[in-house]
């Protein structure tokens, strides 16, 4: 086995939520413990719902918070020990929404051309070059390049935000929900250009979303959290097949594939709606698992690793 | 089937520009009719025209705008709110913003009842227990003294559809009531609202971009695109036979699990929505459609495919078969 | 938008517009020194009125001064109050609310804790406290209303600036590995400017009618310069007989502030579309 590129190694972030100058500050559990490998080339997904922990994973590994405890590293180097702009090199974001993501008051050609202008020792006319590139290979036409984003559509917008993403030539690109805003067929779009250009650079790809049917498509592994922990991890096909965690199941189940006459699935989750600031005893899941026992609500169970990836489900345990 | 909202050559614009131009569409009693399309296709300004809802520099005009058989056009404004949350109800994306943070669930819900049936306040808000049940919100006696800030996404969709639901109407409009939620309660909401359906014989008119929840909810589907519906049928013919490129199109752009092969690229709609100006002529898709030709710029027939099923194409039944 | 609207955003501009023109070239617009006396020649009526004459085109005042030229002056002590006033709290008020809404944290608890400590600050007391330890000239009026009006300018700034930090471009930039001032004067600064722009309409007029209530008090710009506000306070021993002497510089100050709050509304419409669109 190949060493990996991303290592994450049992990460946690806690946030203090204050509600006013004077009062108490409550911590919020956002990642607890998360630990996972992404060899280059891969793509990892990360599936979850709201307030899962995904974004804020998403954000400690771009740099852009600090966890509380754990370690990132990159081709075996701590994330803490990089300059910020060797770090720009290594690792860069697309984020969900278009219409924040661009600043408003800047073209396009200075959008795109901004992580080359952090880097310095680049000539403007190399950086105006290596723009007009990496716009062609987003699919946009140069005249795009002297265009305000709110003269953009949606779509137009997302590949605007890739070709910055890629100028610096990174080797992974965090893509936090790149396509939740957009479109169906603009999904379409920008899921085939991303393919395509991991491919085309060898680039690896954290991915998050929450749309299971886009992370099977674009996923070679997947790890759904729930609560800041990962409690499952295996393999796409193995996943979406034979998934074992009872939160897993409940997922698949929800998604809606275009097929009439299936009607609408049971999740047999109940009405508990999880909450990072009050993360509940034992298992975490256990107020909305189907199948929960006594125990689950008493202890909190431990990751079980095999062949087939990763559980952490007191059932699984004993069934193995 | 009884038309219950029947909606003929509808046409909306906003200063200048044409939102909606010519759209039919006919809901009958007790049925989903699920109206499809990707921003900007006008589903949601139609079912704002319907309520009588649009903005001020909105303009409807249509041949027919009937609801149970009472003219709508012709309603003024005090008429249609007598209507409105009482025989026909909307539920919209987002609950925070249609809740009023300022008073308690169950204070919202009863004042549907007391405007439009003059109930005891009482009375109403035993009523607004007994639908809160109905939406299968645990201890509803609580939850009416709650205000919205505190409760869920999920819950806040169900108070909305409880509070829709309060004068028992017989045309529920949904507009993208799911979007804003996660699966797994998107698929809790979704439930509810077919068994709803079922169980009251409500007729609901669902807008949304997801075909996954089309294909799961509805009866019939209409497809939308640049302000027309440009293809309409069963939901089981519309899936099992989409007839106008741009279904298909949009069908092929939805990833299946276990259907595409990994590193098969999906299919897609290559360039964009037009802007559609008062003056524009033909079909809306021939920009971007494979099959486009010369006279795709002049006026498009619409094709039947036997009765339930019609188009908007020029090309013939045997020329777009797949 | 509206067409009325804009038609407020147009007049608002030229009223302003042409204020500050009259102030500017104040000595080759006046028609008369502003300063002599003419004892002979006083409170001639303007123009309207029977006993005017056509060289005082809005008369004179209780020392035979020519009214005109002294609104035109007056014009020029009302905008220089205004802009500099503006500029110095813009300077104290942003500095503060972007360092506070960008740092966030202990910072933050400072500025915020500077802001509250200003707002209950009286402000008319104090401007006349220290005026009347100080002693009144053009520069002390600037430079107190200057220090006390940075309040709103902070609020706003601090809250945009809090806005903006969270949005994802920032994100992108920290990302591309751009230094902090990048990032403060390239992606954060550019971008609360529009909404500053509309307090700076509000702060401009308040502190226009704030010089004119110090100088009506006897407390603002020394006599002889010609202020509205101390023009007023000159006119109203005579306001029975001769009303224009209040009239004429009242009417003037209302038109102005009327004329930079349009603006200033107007320039919000136009910020608002312009963002959404």
């Amino acid at each position: 086995m190949t060493a990996p590129l991303i290592e994450v190694r049992n990460l946690t972030r806690h946030f203090r939520v204050r509600a006013g100058m004077f009062s108490d500050a409550r911590p919020v559990i956002a990642v607890d413990g998360v630990s996972f490998a992404v060899p280059a080339g891969d793509v990892l997904g990360v599936v979850g719902e709201s307030g899962c922990g995904k974004s804020t994973l998403a954000r400690i590994i771009l740099g852009l918070l600090e966890p509380t405890s754990g370690d990132v590293l990159i081709d075996g180097k701590s994330l803490a020990g990089l300059d910020r702009r060797e770090r720009a090199r290594l690792i860069q974001p697309v984020f969900q929404d278009p219409y924040s993501s661009l600043n408003p008051r800047r073209r396009v050609r200075d959008v795109v051309g901004m992580p080359l202008m952090a880097q310095d020792g680049m000539s403007a006319a190399a950086a105006r070059k290596r723009v007009d590139e990496m716009l062609a290979r987003v699919g946009l036409d140069p005249v795009m390049a002297e265009r305000l984003p709110a003269e953009l559509s949606g779509g137009q917008r997302q590949r605007v935000a890739i070709a910055r993403a890629l100028v610096l030539h990174p080797r992974i690109v965090v893509c936090d929900e790149p396509t939740s805003a957009l479109d169906v067929s603009v999904q379409a779009q920008i899921l085939n250009l991303l393919s395509e250009l991991r491919r085309s650079f060898g680039l690896t790809y954290l991915f998050i979303s929450h749309n299971l049917a886009v992370v099977e498509h674009v996923a070679s592994e997947v790890a759904v959290m729930y609560l800041g922990r990962i409690v499952e991890q295996s393999a796409t096909q193995t996943l979406f097949h034979a998934p074992r965690h009872p939160y897993t199941k409940a997922l698949l189940a929800s998604v809606l594939t275009p097929e009439p006459g299936l009607g609408i699935p049971e999740t047999g989750l109940g009405d508990a709606m999880p909450d990072p600031a009050n993360i509940p005893p034992g298992c975490r899941f256990h107020p909305r698992c189907p199948v929960a026992i006594d125990r689950c609500s008493r202890e909190a169970p431990t990751p079980m690793h095999d062949r087939r990836g990763l559980v952490e489900c007191h059932l699984e345990g004993a069934a193995s | 089937m009884t038309a219950l909202l029947e909606v003929r050559d509808l046409e909306i614009s906003f200063s200048g520009l044409s939102a909606v131009r010519g759209a039919s569409l006919t809901v009958a009693k007790g049925e989903t009719h699920c109206l499809v399309g990707e921003s900007g296709c006008g589903k949601s300004v139609t079912a704002l025209a319907v309520m009588g809802l649009l903005a001020r520099n909105g303009a409807r005009k249509a041949t027919a705008l009937r609801f149970d058989g009472t003219d709508l056009l012709g309603l003024d404004e005090r008429a249609m709110s007598r209507l409105r949350g009482n025989r026909m109800a909307m539920i919209f994306q987002e609950p925070m913003t249609s809740l009023n943070p300022a008073y308690t669930v169950g204070s919202q819900m009863a004042e549907v009842l007391r405007r439009h049936r003059g109930t005891t306040r009482t009375a109403a808000l035993d009523r607004a227990v007994e639908l809160l049940t109905l939406v299968r919100v645990t201890s509803p006696g609580l939850r009416i003294g709650q205000y919205p800030h505190q409760l869920s996404g999920g819950l806040r969709q169900r108070v909305m559809i409880a509070m829709a639901l309060m004068c028992d109407p017989e045309l529920l409009i949904a507009d993208e009531p799911t979007t804003a939620l996660d699966v797994t309660v998107q698929a809790q909401i979704l439930r509810l609202l077919a068994d709803l359906q079922k169980d009251l014989g409500l007729a609901v008119l669902l807008i949304t971009h997801d075909l996954g929840v089309v294909a799961r909810m509805a009866h019939r589907v209409s497809v939308m695109y640049a302000g027309e519906v440009v293809e309409s049928a069963t939901a089981a013919n519309l899936f099992a036979r989409p007839m106008h490129p741009y279904t298909r199109g949009l069908l092929a752009c939805v990833p299946v699990p276990g259907k595409i092969k990994p590193d098969q690229p999906l299919g897609s709609i290559p360039g964009m929505v037009p802007q559609i100006g008062r003056d524009f002529l033909g079909c809306g898709f021939r920009e971007r459609c494979g099959h486009a030709r010369p006279d795709c710029a002049g006026t498009i027939p619409r094709r039947a495919l036997g009765p339930d099923h019609d188009y908007l194409c020029q090309l013939e039944p045997d020329a777009t078969a797949p | 938008m509206t067409g009325w609207r804009n038609w407020g955003l147009w007049l608002g501009a030229l009223i302003v517009g042409t204020t500050l023109l009259v102030g500017m070239f104040a000595p080759l617009l006046a028609p008369h020194d502003a300063f002599a006396f003419n004892l002979s020649n006083r409170l001639v009526p303007p123009f309207w009125m029977e006993g005017s004459k056509p060289e005082h085109f809005l008369g004179t005042d209780q020392l035979g001064r020519d009214y005109l030229s002294r609104l035109i002056y007056g014009a020029r002590i009302s905008m220089l109050i205004g802009v500099t006033t503006v500029i110095t709290s813009a300077i104290i008020g942003v500095t503060l609310g972007v360092i506070g809404g960008f740092f966030g944290g202990r910072i933050d608890d400072v500025v915020l804790f500077a802001i509250t400590a200003r707002l209950s600050i009286p402000l008319i007391l104090v401007a006349l406290a220290v005026v009347s330890l100080v002693g009144s000239s053009l520069t002390v009026v600037v430079m107190t209303l200057g220090l006390l009006l940075w309040e709103r300018f902070a609020v706003v700034a601090r809250v945009t600036t809090m806005q903006v930090r969270t949005l994802d471009y920032v994100a992108a930039a920290w990302s591309a590995g751009c230094s902090r001032s990048h990032i403060l004067f390239r992606e954060v600064l550019p971008n609360i400017l529009s909404p500053l722009a509309v307090v700076a309409t509000l702060e401009m007029a308040l502190a226009i009618l704030l010089e004119a209530a110090l100088s009506f008090l006897g407390l603002g710009v020394p006599p002889p310069l010609p202020s509205w506000g101390l023009m007023i306070a000159e006119g109203k021993e005579y306001m029975f007989f001769s009303p224009w002497v209040i009239m004429v510089p009242g009417l003037s100050l209302f038109v102005l502030v009327f004329g930079i709050n349009l603006l200033g509304d107007g320039l919000r419409d136009l910020l608002r579309t312009g963002r959404t669109a």
